[in-house]
């Protein structure tokens, strides 16, 4: 088994960090929702919040919330913020009421919000009770998706680490991965690992809440998304053990994913390259094409999803780009650490933000492309500065070889797209 | 508490940030949590605006709590006036801010900032985004509006148009051309394109037109009181309420004003032959008050439509909507959930609905062809073509945007007629969004009758559940046009469970048919 790629001279785990406070433009944790409910095909999310936090879920869902939506708010009102003690049997009244209409949820997550924290709703309690009430056949949850704790894809993170204490006990040695992934990249994933000959393969979060997901000392873990802190120190808290891997993005990213899994499975090399020999050939093909756009380009990233750093080190690598900065609104060292070591000496990395002050970083630096989210866009546009809206990318399969091609298109169209206008007459 | 899925209005900060991001020269500093930035995205997608709404979120995080809030605030406060130099600013709190107690405005005032500072007092748990609109206007013209004289040359005030107002942009030069071939100038349009420097000069405008009750009446009422000026009460959407708010205005200014009318064509539209099969169509109207009852007249009188409802979401117009339901015989609906409006269109079975964005979803899961008419709205109604709402090309936008789908429906059914055909199949999509789609995803969960192939997706009540179409009957139903077939199908179910009948055969839908008779 050769070994993973090694660090570049002088990569990026050591760069002193740009850390600034001001005004975040980010999403809270609730957007995470937007996702997990189509991947969690048994739940349903109530958020306990304001108004405000059911406009954010309706303008982030777009059209999704006309299609039975497996989620919502329970709206707090004046009389919820005049005495507590009758909020808990305010939320227990629409949690009955939700169930009895939805007779096909088995898991319900109750998910904090900014309001419900501030005036200290205790949100793990009722989940407990509720879970007690409703048992066997729903289990009732609990986490935070507030803007005062969670980054837009830090409410995943919540929401999977709240529910590994729950899991049952195994001493099965098995692989877990970790990260809600587009079904046919899941699909993908899983396929390539057992062709690798690693039979007993767990995916969290499992799409039905009777999957037999369960784990232990035995068990070893692979994370598919950087933003997982929280569920990674859960996972450790139940005994299970962390492989260390740059992400699956690109065809390099994916081949070093692999092998970091291949190796803790002592997969022989002869089969490693059986397996993935093909694949890699046509990643790098399609990346190539897509990527003949981006070579010698730079780009900038704004934070958004902690996707920022991975990303960077595969349009870095894989497509000839030049970062000048990388934003990220976290950066957990021991998740994105390897990461960090192939991003080659140069951008600025900087976590957190203030966004007027970044702003005037970007616009001093006039990158070629500017990765943002989509307050930032149209305005940035206006400017002259081409964008790539953020939240795609935690949208679309862009993980894994197949869609590597894909995933270098995305940042492609947008230059592709402002060659190809002829509109200086317009203007 | 109150489960909600989906909401017509946003909280009430929101509308401060509608009226923020209509003016030039203002800023807003929002005490409010990480995350409250989602909302810049409705201006920058949604309204495709090409800057940055002109708000500073102070962005406070959990570890700040009961800490240093207040400082954050201040210093959000002073970083966007030495940014910006804005000519006023505005401050308040979100839903948050409002239970951690800083008050902004309090603070605001003891920083001294060389420019006027407005505190805004919106109540996020009791009232919503239009409210918050109308207030915020009302304290900024409060703020900065004071008497004056009047202006040489007879001119008035637009009050009301704000950003993210369905075809504010559109409407504001249509009045504005309208005024000016009856002589009269536009003093101020505000908030839409207003600075506060411009709001100090509302004063000089012998009357004001209140273009959206929704948005504007607070300062208007106020600007009637304390500026002595006269406000209009008819919105000039449509052809008659058009003729009435000109009449209006020749009052207010005591001269006969002149209607320009030689390019409307609604009327001559509307009475052409082809417009015939409109006669005694029945339709539902929702959104906003202010829309609801201009389209429902309209609707009755310029469309010759039969108006099988209306309803509001906005509690503010609700008195107005009962008075108007009272008027056209029918039942006022008041309800911001759209599980309610839903309901009633189920009941109603209307052969369109005149909605928001909310009811051209309910449309197309019911198959009932939905033109919009009210916010709330998404992108594509925010058209980069001209398509004002009031005034002359407002009446001759609203005939063609309604009629539009009727005719793709009536297109819809003679393909569907022709199913059999052997160039129409049931794969073939529909030939309009409008309609809906007549092979149905498999992942969709179906009612009962989409096992015999049908295409009505209207719910069947448990007490009917229990009939069985007869397969020529269940032919015979399909013939039936499909904007009806919903109706048909119900009102033949009960038709036969009040004669204890448990099938239903050709001559039980034919003696439905007569018993049901309009």
């Amino acid at each position: 088994m050769t070994l993973p790629l090694a660090p570049l001279a002088g990569g990026c785990r050591d760069v002193p960090v740009l850390k600034q406070r001001g005004q975040h433009e980010v999403f809270c944790g609730l957007t995470g929702i937007i996702w997990l409910h189509r991947k969690i095909q048994d739940a349903f999310f109530l958020v306990v919040g304001s108004r405000t936090c059911a406009h954010l879920l309706q303008s982030a869902a777009g059209v999704m919330i006309f299609a039975q939506p497996r989620f919502g708010t329970a709206i707090l009102e004046e009389t919820d913020l005049a005495g507590l003690a009758d909020a808990q049997a305010e939320l227990e009244r629409e949690v009955d009421r939700l169930l009895s209409r939805r007779g096909d949820i088995r898991q319900l997550f109750l998910v904090g919000s900014c309001p419900s924290e501030v005036i200290k709703l205790d949100l793990a309690r009722a989940a407990e009770r509720l879970s007690a009430k409703h048992a066997p056949k729903v289990r009732v949850l609990n986490y935070s998706g507030s803007g005062i704790e969670t980054t837009f894809t830090e409410g995943e993170d919540a929401c999977l680490a709240a529910m590994v204490p729950a899991l049952p006990q195994t001493d099965r040695r098995q692989l877990l991965l970790v990260g809600a992934l587009p079904d046919v990249v899941e699909d993908q994933a899983l396929d390539l690992l057992m062709n690798l000959g690693i039979e007993d393969i767990a995916v969290l979060p499992a799409r039905h809440a009777d999957s037999g997901l369960a784990l232990g000392s035995n068990t070893v873990f692979a994370l598919t998304q950087p933003f997982l802190g929280g569920t990674h120190a859960a996972l450790e808290r139940r005994g299970a053990r962390h492989i260390p891997a740059p992400f699956p993005f690109g065809e390099e990213g994916t081949t070093a994913w692999l092998q970091a899994v291949a190796r803790e499975f002592g997969v022989d090399q002869a089969r490693f390259d059986a397996v993935t020999t093909a694949p890699r050939a046509r990643a790098k093909k399609a990346v190539a094409q897509a990527a003949a756009r981006l070579t010698g380009k730079s780009i900038f990233f704004f934070p958004d999803s902690q996707l920022e750093i991975p990303l960077a080190r595969f349009l870095t690598r894989e497509c000839g780009m030049t970062a000048i900065e990388v934003g990220a609104p976290y950066i957990h060292r021991a998740i994105v650490g390897l990461d960090l070591d192939l991003l080659g000496h140069g951008p600025t990395i900087s976590e957190g933000q203030d966004v007027d002050l970044q702003l005037d970083r970007c616009r001093a630096a006039q990158p070629d492309l500017t990765v943002c989210g989509l307050g930032l866009a149209n305005p940035l546009e206006a400017e002259g500065l081409p964008t790539k809206w953020a939240i795609e990318l935690v949208f679309t399969p862009v993980h894994f070889y197949e869609q590597a091609g894909d995933l270098a298109g995305l940042f492609s169209r947008p230059l592709h797209r402002r060659a190809a206008l002829r509109l200086e007459a317009a203007e | 508490m109150k489960l909600s899925v989906w909401t017509y209005e946003g909280p009430p900060h929101v509308g401060a940030l509608r009226v923020a991001t209509a003016m030039k020269g203002l800023h807003y500093v929002l005490h409010a949590p990480q995350g409250d930035t989602y909302a810049d995205l409705l201006f920058t997608m949604i309204e495709r605006r090409n800057h940055r709404p002109p708000v500073t979120y102070t962005t406070f995080q959990a570890r700040d709590l009961g800490a240093d809030t207040a400082m954050l605030f201040k210093t959000a406060c002073q970083n966007a006036y030495d940014r910006f130099q804005p000519q006023a600013m505005i401050v308040g709190a979100s839903c948050t801010a409002e239970l951690i107690q800083d008050d902004p405005g309090g603070m605001a005032e003891t920083m001294g900032l060389p420019c006027p500072v407005i505190a805004l007092d919106l109540p996020s748990y009791q009232r919503k985004e239009n409210f918050g609109a109308d207030e915020t206007l009302f304290q900024l013209v409060r703020a900065l509006a004071k008497p004056m004289t009047r202006s040489a040359h007879v001119t008035c005030n637009l009050i009301g148009p704000t950003a993210l107002g369905f075809r504010h942009r559109d409407d504001i030069t249509e009045l504005t051309g309208l005024l000016s071939d009856m002589g009269i100038g536009v003093n101020v349009c505000a908030p839409y394109g207003a600075t506060p420097h411009d709001l100090t000069q509302l004063g000089a405008a012998h009357f004001n037109v209140l273009m959206y009750p929704e948005t504007g009446e607070a300062a208007c009422r106020w600007m009637e009181r304390e500026l002595a000026q006269p406000y209009t009460k008819v919105v000039p959407i449509g052809v008659g309420a058009t003729r009435d708010f000109a009449d209006e205005i020749a009052a207010i200014i005591g001269r006969p004003v002149a209607l320009d009318e030689s390019r409307l064509r609604l009327p001559w539209y509307s009475s052409s032959v082809d417009s015939t099969y409109l006669t005694g169509k029945r339709v539902f109207i929702f959104g906003d008050g202010t829309h609801v009852a201009t389209a429902a007249r309209i609707a009755r009188d310029e469309m010759g439509f039969e108006v099988a409802g209306i309803g509001c979401y906005n509690r503010e117009q609700a008195r107005m909507i009962r008075a108007l339901a009272k008027d056209y015989g029918v039942e006022a609906l008041i309800s911001d959930d759209y599980l309610d409006v839903e309901e009633r269109i189920e009941q109603l079975a209307p052969e369109m609905i005149l909605g928001t964005q909310m009811e051209r979803h309910i449309g197309k899961r019911l198959g009932i062809p939905c033109a919009v008419i009210s916010a709330p709205v998404h992108v594509q109604d925010f058209p980069a073509r001209y398509s004002p709402q009031m005034g002359i090309e407002g009446a001759n936008v609203i005939f063609d945007t309604w009629v539009h789908p009727l005719v793709m429906g009536l297109e819809e059914h003679l393909l569907t007629m022709f199913r059999d055909d052997f160039e129409f199949h049931d794969a073939a999509g529909p030939s309009h969004h409008g309609g809906y789609a007549m092979s149905v995803p498999a992942d969709i969960p179906q009612p009962i009758h989409a096992q015999v192939g049908e295409l009505d997706t209207a719910p069947v009540d448990a007490a009917t559940a229990q009939v069985i179409w007869l397969a020529d009957a269940e032919r015979e139903l399909k013939k039936i046009p499909f904007f009806v077939r919903g109706k048909a199908r119900r009102n033949t179910e009960t038709f036969a469970a009040q004669k204890g009948l448990n099938e239903i055969g050709l001559e039980t839908l034919y003696e439905a048919k007569a018993h049901y008779a309009r």
